[in-house]
This record gives structure tokens, sequence and C-alpha cells, in this order.
């Protein structure tokens, strides 16, 4: 089964620890400058959101690199960049609609989600569940299960959803 | 090692930046954050000095812990000595600064000095200079905030910064960063300013590493996580209500302060609580809360973002105060709400808000209006002083107003600026100044709560609640329950309290972990991350070092035995209603044993015993 990071913004407090769980497994340092998926948050909206790649099918940055230093992981599906064939070009930076690969001037190289081999630090160290690594047919499930609890039908239309469910029910309708 | 190992020292007055290595014996006595900052201010300053003159420093520093995946580990202290006071201050601060400071490659900045024209300070990751701050000299924090990062055309810089209270002198000026979070206490913004300088702007990629025993780190702060996790109080109660859990709780104590602790209960506690905030507004149908929210690297998420009603009459026609920003914690709701008698949950925010956007702490803020209010109810004070103000209990009106005057340096807000000892001083009641060595007590009323009354009087900052907390035992039952009406016992526990908050406050993380979290939870993550063996009771022993170089340092400033004292309403005036009806704080039972197990003299001196079993020599 090919699992996929689900991120729901309305869980994220904005306190970073996926940011240092990818840096420390990726660089062995804490350092959120470092990380693959990044934390925004949004101030005067009140909002966190999380964001990182989302591991495109047809993905541009592969198709754009010049010496496939960008390839599939048959295993996770990740689109893995090799090292030591990439020459930092940075064209597959630019290629990207979501921004999610970056260029890392300690290293000379392009850097991006990997997933961690299948196995995603950030997704662990989230402590409230904004991150997690789910089946990649199914991210919406969890969702899904949400809004069928509210269903009114049978003894679950007593269950009320969360304040987060009608937060994100809301921005949704907008 | 977890201490980048390097101090960044600022010279204002030559304008010279140089950086220093760490001293690591220190280190080793001290751990870091409040205790080593503070063992460098006792070493360089005299303790006699102008806390305002050039004379005085003003340190900025983290922990070995700041900037790591141990939870709550995103916190800065800034150590002084307080103009509020006059004792040595140390305020901390969560938000995102500390561990960009630490990610730069320091664990310190040491300011010294006045620079002869504004400046702010920018780090970016070994290098350091001083810049002009023309454009952001007179600013609110708001203001500067936005000017320094299309200055600097950066998005990821963190900010600290004074506002324009800080600049007029208003002694209670907090050091605000990442917008609302704030070194509160004791006036350290207030120095900062003194010394001309504005902001310090930092940048830095270069990440913590270092640690000491990597896959035991990880463990052991998996490990802290988890009993956070499964605590009623980090794990449900602060994320869902904040610190504000605690309004109704302490009001049904009978030991919420009111009126200017007149009296012990309030009858607006319910509509200013953490529960009233989850609460539709009737005039929006939005809550007061947007969400909470975490400090870096917190898994705990006790903070408050909020918003106002956009036609409530404070932020009429002001659509800077429409969007949402940090909100009410419960000492400020206390200060702001139950202590002026203002019941409006919306006054309350907006006066949070602006206490962020110029930088007061809004405890001694809140207090000190408090104190005004009683002047004027008394005609200790009339209109002619207040500029027109009708300064009564319970007046939103009064409080919006009070609060635009103190960040503005203007008018009656000069005065209120002074804080509530020298404003009650002033206009000849000084009885009716609720502090502790100058500093504003917090919200926990000595009468309804007996251990904290000790706390307050032996505070090395000043009244305070973050130096001994018993109010975790003797309400919560933290570690275990003690009776809040009884003033036995409480000697050593407020001891046991002090000592292990200066270890907490050393290591780099928040004292609200130790909600859940005892020394023996923070030892493992100190051990796998710094050189050395680091048990519970060599943390122990740091803590209580650390407090007794703090007495040594407020002895050695003039303090003595009788400002280790509350003020006459706290032991002749009888609490007046609830479970604590007809107590007054028992301090003269409690402060004699204290001295004894805290190996002090009479006098409360430490003893020559007690400095050399602590090393302290």
């Amino acid at each position: 089964m090919l699992r996929a990071l689900s991120l729901e913004p309305d869980r994220c407090t904005g306190c970073l620890q996926c940011e240092m769980a990818c840096s420390y497994e990726n660089e062995g340092v804490f350092n959120p400058a470092k990380s693959r998926i990044k934390v925004f948050a949004f101030h005067t909206e009140g909002r966190f959101a999380p964001y990182t790649c989302t591991q495109c099918d047809e993905a541009w940055c592969l198709k754009a690199c010049p010496v496939d230093a960008i390839v599939i992981n048959s295993e996770t599906g990740a689109k893995d960049v090799l090292e030591d064939v990439c020459v930092g070009c940075k064209v597959c930076t630019i290629a990207c609609p979501f921004g999610t690969i970056n260029y890392n001037s300690s290293s000379g190289k392009v850097i991006k989600c990997d997933l961690c081999g299948g196995d995603p630090w950030c997704a662990k160290a989230c402590p409230t569940g904004a991150i997690t690594y789910v089946d990649a047919d199914s991210t919406g499930l969890e969702r899904m299960r949400a809004w069928a609890q509210n269903s009114p039908s049978g003894s679950a239309s007593f269950v009320t959803p969360t304040e987060k469910d009608v937060q994100h029910y809301e921005r949704v309708q907008l | 090692m977890a201490w980048t190992q390097k101090i960044l020292r600022v010279n204002l007055s030559e304008g010279k930046v140089d950086s220093e290595p760490l001293n690591m014996e220190w280190a080793q006595s001290y751990l870091g954050q409040r205790g080593l900052a503070s063992k460098y201010l006792v070493e360089e300053i005299d303790p006699k000095c102008d806390p305002l003159g050039p004379d005085n420093k003003l340190i900025f520093t983290t922990g070995p812990l700041t900037g790591t995946m141990a939870s709550t580990g995103g916190r800065y202290s800034v150590v002084t000595k307080g103009p509020l006071t006059g004792a040595i201050a140390c305020s901390n601060s969560g938000g995102y600064l500390g561990p960009e400071l630490k990610m730069a490659g320091w664990d310190m900045i040491i300011f010294e000095g006045k620079s002869p024209k504004p400046v702010y300070l920018f780090v970016n990751n070994d290098s350091a200079e001083l810049l002009p701050a023309d454009a952001i000299w007179g600013k609110t924090v708001w203001e500067a905030d936005k000017i320094l990062h299309d200055v600097h055309q950066d998005s990821q810089i963190r900010i600290a910064c004074v506002g324009r209270s800080a600049e007029a002198g208003c002694l209670y000026s907090a050091i605000i960063n990442d917008l609302h979070r704030a070194a509160g206490r004791s006036g350290v913004g207030t120095v900062m300013a003194s010394k001309n300088l504005k902001a310090l702007v930092c940048r830095g990629t270069k990440g913590v590493g270092n640690i000491k025993d990597p896959m035991g780190f990880m463990q052991a702060t998996e490990n802290g996580k988890k009993i956070l996790r499964e605590n009623a109080v980090t794990g449900a109660g602060l994320p869902q209500y904040g610190t504000q859990v605690l309004m109704n709780v302490i009001n049904e104590t009978g030991a919420l302060p009111t009126n200017n602790m007149q009296k012990v209960q309030f009858a607006g506690a319910s509509k200013i609580s953490g529960e009233a905030m989850h609460e539709p507004r009737k005039s929006d149908g939005k809550p007061n809360l947007t969400t909470n929210a975490a400090c870096f690297g917190c898994t705990i998420a006790c903070g408050r973002i909020s918003t106002i009603d956009k036609n409530h009459f404070t932020v009429q026609n002001k659509p800077e105060y429409w969007g949402s920003s940090g909100g009410l914690e419960y000492e400020a709701a206390w200060a702001l709400g139950a202590d002026t008698g203002v019941d409006d949950l919306d006054t309350l925010t907006y006066a949070n808000f602006v206490c962020n956007e110029d930088g007061m702490d809004p405890i001694s803020f809140g207090a000190t209006v408090a104190a005004a209010m009683e002047l004027f109810e008394t005609g200790a004070i009339s209109t002619k002083e207040t500029g027109g103000i009708e300064f009564k209990f319970g007046s939103s009106e009064a409080l919006a107003k009070a609060v635009e005057l103190v960040a503005a340096g203007e008018g009656f807000g000069k005065d209120l600026g002074l804080g509530s000892k020298r404003l009650c001083e002033k206009y000849g009641r000084p009885e009716l100044s609720m502090t502790v060595k100058g500093q504003e007590f917090p919200a926990y009323d000595p009468r309804g709560i007996q251990g904290m009354g000790l706390a307050y009087a032996t505070s090395n900052r000043g009244a305070c609640h973050l130096r001994g907390y018993t109010v975790a035992s003797e309400i919560l039952g933290i570690p275990e329950k003690t009776d809040p009406l009884v003033p036995d016992g409480k000697a050593g526990l407020v001891k046991a309290f002090q000592d292990a908050t200066a270890a907490f406050d050393s290591a780099g993380i928040c004292i609200f972990t130790s909600f859940a979290w005892s020394l023996d939870d923070v030892a493992p993550q100190i051990n796998t991350a710094c050189e050395g063996d680091w048990s519970t009771e060599r943390l122990l022993e740091i803590g209580e070092r650390v407090w007794n170089m703090e007495r040594e340092f407020n002895l050695k400033a003039g303090f003595t035995k009788k400002d280790d004292n509350l003020p006459p309403r706290l032991t002749t005036e009888k609490a007046d209603s609830g479970p604590a009806a007809g107590k007054v704080n028992e301090l003269d039972k409690m402060l004699p044993e204290y001295y004894a197990v805290r190996g002090w003299d009479e006098q409360g001196v430490p003893t020559t015993d007690t400095r050399q079993r602590l090393g302290l020599s």
C-alpha cells in the first residue's frame, strides 16, 4: 500500500516539532531553516498551516531535471533526489508549482521531502495529528469519518463535530 | 553538548560587537538561561548601580534545551537589574526568538553601556551589527516589526522589540518578541530603551546540534512529551482554556484579588474566564478565542489567539485591531479585569493587545490602574490629576483610556507608568500599593492561598507567581495537595518550588511543563543533551544555588529582611467572603521558618555554611 502525508492545517499549533524532526533526520541538527516541511503562520487570521511536497504523480521537478537526479522511489512513491547526481542547477525549483523543492546552499544540491524512506519523522513528531501518514488512496478518510459521525442517521447523530471540524467546514464553504 | 559555547558581547557605548567563549565551568554549575546569565550579571555589574544607567547590563540568554526537540524548548530570558524593583530581574519568554538566536550560533548576548543614538542589533548567524534605529524609534512594536521585516526583505527574521512605553520611561515595560510574546516583568524593556536599543533582529540557519547522545535524547524527550500528553492539565486543560482555566477555579477558592485586593472574589469572574472566551459573543456571534497556539517546540499549546468585535467601542474605526492576535492569559485577564473590576472581555482583550503593541507588562499595568482607581475613589486623586478620566472600579472606559495613555507615555499615563508603589507614594497613600519590592502582585490572593504570601514576600524579583508556584500544591494538588488556608509546612514547600523553578528556568524549557513533569523528568533530557552527569539532585542543587546567588545580589543592592514583606492589607484586613473568609496572610509565622530551612540567619542572610555548601564564595 502506498502511503501519503495528510496535512490538517486546522489542527496545527505552530510548534515546529515537524520542522525540527525533519531537519534532524536529514541534516543531523535541529534546524527549521533546513526542513523539507514548513509551517506557515497567518497572524491576523490566527491560522497555521504545514506544507510540504505532495509527491505529484506527474512530477514536474523530475521532468525538468536535466541530469535525471530525481527518481521515483518504487517502495514509497516519493520523488527522491539523488545527491551524487544533482548538479545544483535549480531548474526543478522553478518547475515545481508549489515551491516545495529548494536549494540548500550548504550542500550545493536541492532538497525535498522523501517521506524519510517510508517512515516520515514529521508525522511521528506532530503532537496534534495535523500531520499523519495514511493510505495514499484514502487521505480523506478521517475527514469523511468526522462528517459521517455527524450525519443524521442512527445513534451517531447524537455526536457533535468538534470546533475544529466546524471551523474547517466554514472555511470550505468560503 | 547542547550549548553553542559562544557569547556575543555588544558594547553599545563604543558600538563594538565581539564574540567570546562561554564560560563552561560556570555552565556546569549554573546550567544556562536564568542561572548562567544571572551568574554573568552578578560577576559583571555593581549591585548598587542605577538600573537605567550605562553601568547596568542587559543579557538575552538561552538554555541548553532551547532550540531542541525537547517539548517547550523555545524559551529565552532577559536578565538585568530591574528598574521597577532595584532587584535582580529575569523575565522569561516563548515565541520563536530564543531558538532563532541559538540557531544563529549564540547562547547569550550581553549588552553593556549605552548607545549615543537609537540602534538595533541585527544578528545573522555569525555576523552581528548595530544599525541605526531612526526609522523605528518612536514606533510601536507592531509598527517596528513590520518596518524591520520590510527593510530586511526577509519574512523569516525573528524580532524582539520595545514599544513607545519603554522609550517614555514606563517602569514596567516589557520586551515583546514575535508580536505578542513577552519578557514581561520587572521592566526589562525599560532597561533596553534606556540603552537606546530598540530591537534585536535575528536570523539563524545553523541549527542546534552537538547533542551528547542523540538517540538517548530523542527517547528522553519523547518520554517527556508522553507525560505532557497524558496529564489532565498539560494534555487537556491548558490547550483548551489556556492558563485562563484558572479564573473560575481561583475565584471559587476565594483567592481572586478584586478591586485592588480589597476583596477576594469577583462577581464578574465567569464573564472573563477561559470558558467565556469560547462562547459566541452576543454582538457579532463570534467567540473571543480564534485558536490556541504553541510557542516553538511546545506540545502543550496553551497560547490564546483572540479577536475583538469590530464594533466594540475600543476598536471602532481602528482596523489595526480587527485581526487576531495574542489573547488573554490568566494573569493578564485578572490584572486587567478582576483587579480593576472590569468584566468586559472585549475591553480586556483590547487592553491586552495594546500591552503587546507597545510593550507593557499587563500584570503591573492592570494592578497600577487598580491602585489608581482606589486612589480616585478614596479622594486621593481627582479628575484634575487624571486628565478628566473617572477612575472608578469597573470602568471599561477608564481602563481603555489608561492603556492608551501609558502606551504613548502621555498625560496621566506618565503617572501610571511609575507603577503602583511610586504612584501611591506620590499621592500620599503608600499603603494602597499592592506590591512587594516595588513589583505588583499577580492573580492569587495570599489570604486564600497562604503559601503564596511567603512566595511573594521572598521572591527575588518582587511579587511574582513564577518564582514559587505553590498554587500547584495548595489548589491543584500537584505534586500533592496541601491546605491553602494554613501556614504550616509552607516554608519548606515554598523553598522546594523556588529551587525547582530556578532549575526549570535554567534549562531553556517552560515552567508550565512542571504541572506534569518533576525534575526527574527533566534530568534525563539534560543528561542526554549536555556534557557531564545530570541527576535530579544536581539540578535541584543548581536551583538552590541560583536562588541564593540572586538573594545575595539583592542583599548587596540594599534589600534587607524588612523588604521580605507584604502590604498591611494582606496581613491585617480579613478576607470577606468565600472559603478564606476571616483569614489574613500569616507571613510572620512562615518567614522565620523559611529562613531556617533556607540555611539563612535571622536577618535572612545566607550563612557561611550554606554559601560553602552551594559553592558560593
